[in-house]
């Protein structure tokens, strides 16, 4: 895992969400300590708030509340992208 | 020897959240809330009118601990309606604007419904600390 105490940025927790959770797209804000998280993915689709909340959070495990201080999250479901959007 | 503590920690918070239809844990107490995220949900919450006892998480950071492993919940604040965890700041927010909120209280936002006026309805809320629950 990333063991690292460089400052988080909202470049980093924007790529591992999208790469944590299959089919997201974020949206991160924040300045180092603070951040704040629009995330949309397929996989919320039928999930409650609180579990969609989970699916994120679960991206950075004990890294929230401690390097990653505060994280906002806005949750919103979205169609699989399987449309003819080639 | 701490693990006897921890658990009486443990079993204090879920007596708490049994006992108390309306329960924040924060950081910092209503009147002196310690962190912007605590203060935003207290403020939605004494906005509703609805009564609530509140933990401050601080004075021990095994209580964080404690509820974090309850709820499956990293951050502060956590808020508990009848028992159940409802979400943090955030997803408190989101309930207060929609109004799932005021639903889920059992105070709806209903002008015609006087009784539950706000200022009609100025009990003080239970500060409650586990300090005092062992």
């Amino acid at each position: 895992m990333a063991a690292t105490d460089a400052p988080a940025t909202p470049e980093e927790l924007k790529t591992r969400i999208e790469a944590g959770i299959p089919g997201a797209t974020a949206a991160v804000t924040g300045d180092g300590h603070h951040f704040n998280a629009v995330v949309s993915a397929p996989a919320f689709q039928g999930l409650s708030r609180i579990a969609q909340h989970r699916l994120v959070y679960d991206v950075f495990g004990a890294e929230v509340g401690d390097r990653i201080h505060a994280l906002s999250i806005q949750t919103k479901a979205k169609a699989a992208e399987t449309e003819n959007s080639a | 020897m701490s693990d006897d503590q921890t658990t009486q920690i443990r079993e204090a918070i879920q007596s708490a959240i049994t006992e108390n239809p309306v329960i924040l844990f924060m950081k910092g107490t209503p009147d002196q809330p310690m962190c912007g995220f605590s203060a935003r949900t207290v403020a939605i919450l004494q906005s509703v009118g609805k009564p609530f006892a509140a933990v401050n998480i601080l004075p021990d950071p095994r209580i964080r601990q404690e509820l974090s492993g309850l709820s499956d919940w990293p951050t502060i604040p956590q808020l508990f309606i009848d028992g159940e965890f409802v979400g943090g700041c955030d997803i408190v927010t989101e309930m207060y604007e929609s109004g799932e909120l005021q639903h889920a209280l059992g105070v709806e936002d209903d002008a015609g419904n006087g009784q539950a006026a706000p200022e009609a309805q100025a009990q003080e809320p239970a500060p409650l600390t586990i300090e005092n629950r062992l």
